[in-house]
């Protein structure tokens, strides 16, 4: 094991972790503002990958496709918070996670119907083909670089606008007390369903960057979508920070994970159990990093709105 | 001396920068009903919360028959002889009144881990659920399921329940609550005959009920108990005249 | 006091009715397939009635039932692959045991580890309430799910066959109808357990504990064993029914554990109507309906298992039954 070989895979943690960031901001924030659980998140990262891929496709510029991500992404969640997701609000959480279970069989089916059942593939855009050098230590995927530069982007825009802005001043208010802010006139269905489509716009882009390193298909957004709650659970419900510290965690644990606990068995057991005991271990660590955290904080790190 | 059945020493209990319970103490004898009143905001729920054990506070200790119970919960509390009853009525909205006390006879009757006996067929739990009911003057009421019964009637099923758990002191959040005259005056002569059984440590606004009934009345301020005394005593207090009374 | 029968009663007599007819007719139409087919409904039902035990009665909103249900399967698969190959199992004190094919011994292997995983799982997810719960009992299963995976003794990802399905007695268990006779006695015995488990006192405070945990508390009666027991309960109900699942498809796979199958008992429960002692037959029935009937006609019958949940969900809370029976009374 090489010293470069632990950054790069610390990079990959990183950057998986920016898209996990991606994927639960929007969770997160529909959670803290409306106090909904939504299990169609997932849906909106496959929207998004699929927009991404096919616009790429047609137009041969992965630019354009990720504009259409974050369109068609937003579009789609504005049509299912106004369609269904506004009827679920009041509702209990075994309706909502229903509900949205079913929007998944819904989403997930009509799209196997329209795109068949073969992935499609999503090429990573030329100019950051390439791997480039890092201080000259190591040579490192551009593309991955990429990935984390738009996590950190999305990050600081987002603080901005919770803080900065009369939207997020309104997000903030709803996350405090949504009585308050109908009593103060604020148009609360139109502010639904914009944070609702904004959480999906981010889980589109997030869906479409991840589209071209690994393939795009139906059923892509499950797994994302369960280790999106393991962050936020982590993290604290409702809150952003939370997401972004959490989707770090589970980013950085899962990789180095699978890098270095069969590596370190080794030291335990023959080479063979090694590989199965490590292989094992580090399949659930992140879930045995959440049931840690959950013993000694059972909300989460950061304390959310509105659990 | 007369035993002290509760004994509340130097309680502290901070949200953030507020201070709700400042080095609050408190205690309640035998035999007696001590009142503790206050204006909004003073953290009377606060007080009760740790007293019942709904809250820890961050310092100071509850000590309930000469036992400190300041790290017991809720249930524990309840199980040593607690009985409290809610500011608003919390009930089990689907069940009727008499399941609603029966619950609490179960807890005594310490059955609730009885997996094949069907309830339906224990009249021994029935029959000490009703005899509770016919005590607040719930019997005609029995089989109406909690959430159609109306304000009134679930502040007295609220007592009914507290009853069967026969607790060695009662722990009362504004009773009085909503009641209405008529309804309030017939709980204050109920409350009367109850401190024979055990003593009533309440929160209460409504000053008739606490004046006719009260031996002892604590004025709670900003966290702080600012006096405890007779009826006579708060009732000519300046300093709680001009606190609390909204003496102009 | 007087025998009155309402609409749900009725529903129910007239459901355990058909349980005993439909196969009779398959049987004497010589259609084995249709008997399976059954017998998939009364497991599957099997593995709703325990999750109903925990959701319906006691509000604990599982989304990881799958784990005890695939743990099920896995206990089946694992005694009977040791016991075919004649591979030790495990020793101790000089004991060595190669495991078996004897069904009541898997039966009972099969609720022992539900069970056990229930208390490790339950004893953590309930100290935390409302969405923290979904989530975690969601991540507990995603976490076995990702294990069975990794760990490649027992198939790892492709699963695992059982070559011969398990004895009863000296039943021939290979033959369909038999198989479903077994699987029926056993669905109508847990449902009569859950049912007597509703009426009595444990019921009686687990009920109290849905509605209202600190009005439970304050009478002195702690939530969290109450909730605990009825998560283990519900559980081992889940994990009979897995080993069943195991011996009828004779085959467990990482599947069983995915939390898509998490969703599909949370269906089942959810289209008969939660709460219902028989509801989440219904709602296996329904959704084995659309799967086979609807599967022949178009290969996106989930399209159509979505808008038929989304349409319960948003229009008729109490499911089919609900519908049907109206709503629930409490004496």
């Amino acid at each position: 094991m090489t010293l470069t070989l632990f950054f790069e895979q610390l990079l990959n943690g990183i950057q998986f972790g920016m898209m996990l960031f991606l994927m639960s901001a929007g969770l997160t924030l529909v959670f803290g503002v409306m106090g909904l659980i939504n299990l169609a998140h997932g849906v909106l990262y496959m929207v998004g990958a699929f927009a991404c891929a096919l616009v790429a496709g047609i137009t041969g510029s992965f630019w354009l496709g990720l504009v259409a991500s974050l369109i068609v992404a937003a579009m789609a969640g504005a049509l299912i918070e106004v369609g269904v997701i506004r009827r679920l609000y009041k509702r209990d959480h075994l309706d909502q996670v229903l509900a949205t279970y079913a929007l998944i069989l819904i989403f997930s089916e009509a799209t196997r119907w329209l795109f068949g059942s073969f992935p499609l593939y999503l090429d990573v855009p030329d100019i950051l083909a390439q791997p480039i050098s890092l201080f000259g230590l190591l040579d490192y995927s551009s593309y991955r670089l990429f990935i984390i530069f738009v996590g950190i982007i999305v990050a600081i825009g987002l603080y901005l606008l919770i803080t900065k802005t009369r939207l997020g001043m309104r997000i903030r208010a709803g996350e405090s007390d949504r009585e308050m802010i109908a009593a103060l006139g604020v148009d609360i269905r139109t502010l639904y369903t914009l944070v609702f489509a904004l959480g999906a716009a981010l889980a589109g882009i997030a869906g479409a960057l991840l589209g071209a390193v690994q393939s795009v298909e139906v059923g892509m957004g499950g797994p994302v979508l369960i280790l999106a709650f393991v962050v936020i659970v982590i993290g604290g419900i409702g809150s952003i920070k939370g997401a972004f510290i959490g989707a770090l965690l589970v980013g950085v644990v899962d990789t180095m994970g699978r890098f270095l606990l069969p590596y370190l068995m080794t030291f335990l057991f023959s080479p063979e159990t090694a590989a199965n005991v490590g292989g094992a271990l580090s399949s659930i660590a992140i879930y045995i990093l959440m049931a840690g955290i959950l013993i000694v904080k059972p909300k989460g790190l950061i304390k959310g709105a509105g659990s | 001396m007369t035993k002290l059945v509760l004994d509340i020493k130097h309680l502290e209990k901070k949200f953030g920068e507020l201070k709700a319970t400042d080095d609050l103490s408190l205690d309640l004898k035998a035999g007696e009903i001590h009142a503790v009143i206050g204006p909004n905001g003073a953290g009377k729920s606060t007080l009760i919360k740790q007293i019942c054990g709904e809250l820890t506070p961050d310092s100071g200790s509850v000590e309930f028959l000469g036992e400190d119970v300041t790290n017991l919960d809720v249930a524990q509390r309840a199980n040593l002889g607690l009985g409290r009853t809610f500011q608003i009525s919390s009930l089990i909205m689907e069940y009727s009144a008499l399941r609603n006390v029966m619950l609490a006879v179960q807890s005594v009757q310490g059955s609730s881990y009885r997996f094949f006996q069907a309830i339906a067929r224990d009249y021994k739990q029935r029959d000490a659920a009703m005899e509770c009911l016919t005590q607040v003057g719930l019997q005609d009421r029995a089989n109406i399921c909690a959430a159609q019964l109306s304000h009134g009637e679930r502040r007295q099923l609220e007592i009914a329940v507290v009853l069967a758990l026969k607790p060695k002191a009662f722990l009362l959040d504004e009773p009085m609550a909503g009641m209405g005259p008529e309804g309030s005056k017939r709980l204050t002569e109920f409350l009367d005959t109850l401190r024979h059984q055990s003593p009533i440590l309440m929160v209460e606004h409504d000053m008739d009920a606490v004046f006719s009934l009260a031996d002892r009345i604590s004025v709670l301020v900003y966290g702080k108990i600012i006096m405890t005394g007779s009826v006579e005593q708060v009732r000519n207090d300046p300093l709680v005249r001009e606190a609390y009374l909204g003496e102009q | 006091m007087m025998l009155s029968v309402n609409r749900e009663q009725k529903l129910n007599i007239s459901f355990i009715a058909l349980l005993f007819i439909l196969p009779a007719v398959a049987l004497s139409m010589d259609e084995p397939f249709y008997i399976t087919l059954m017998t998939k409904v009364v497991i599957l039902a099997m593995a709703g009635v325990g999750l109903n035990l925990a959701l319906g009665l006691g509000g604990l909103i599982s989304f990881g039932h799958a784990a005890f249900f695939g743990i099920g399967g896995y206990a089946a698969g694992i005694l009977a692959t040791h016991y075919m190959n004649d591979e030790l199992l495990f020793s101790a004190f000089g004991y060595e045991y190669f495991g078996t094919d004897n069904m009541l011994a898997i039966w009972f292997a099969a609720m022992f580890v539900g069970a056990i995983a229930a208390i490790i799982i339950g004893y953590f997810s309930l100290r935390t309430k409302g969405v923290y719960f979904i989530m975690i009992t969601l991540a507990f299963a995603q976490m076995i799910y990702y294990f069975a995976i990794a760990w490649p003794t027992y198939g790892g990802e492709d699963g695992l066959s059982i070559y011969v399905r398990n004895n009863l007695f000296d039943l021939n268990t290979l033959d369909p109808i038999i198989f479903y006779g077994i699987c029926l006695s056993l669905l109508l015995l847990v449902t009569f357990l859950v049912s007597t488990l509703r009426n009595s006192h444990f019921g009686s405070a687990l009920q109290a504990a849905r509605q209202n945990e600190q009005r439970l508390a304050s009478v002195g009666i702690r939530p969290f064993g109450i909730q605990l027991t009825a998560f283990v309960i519900s559980a081992m109900a889940t994990a009979l029914a897995g080993a069943l699942f195991a011996d009828l498809n004779r085959f467990v796979s990482p599947d069983m554990l995915s939390w898509h199958t998490s969703g599909e008992i949370m269906i089942f429960v959810i289209l008969g109507g939660v709460g219902r002692l028989f509801g989440p037959i219904l709602g296996a029935a329904m959704f084995i309906v659309f799967e086979y009937y609807l599967g022949g006609i178009t290969e996106h019958w989930g399209l159509f298992l979505g808008i038929a949940l989304l349409a319960v969900v948003l229009f008729a809370r109490g499911g089919i039954v609900g519908v049907i029976a109206g709503e629930v009374k409490h004496d």
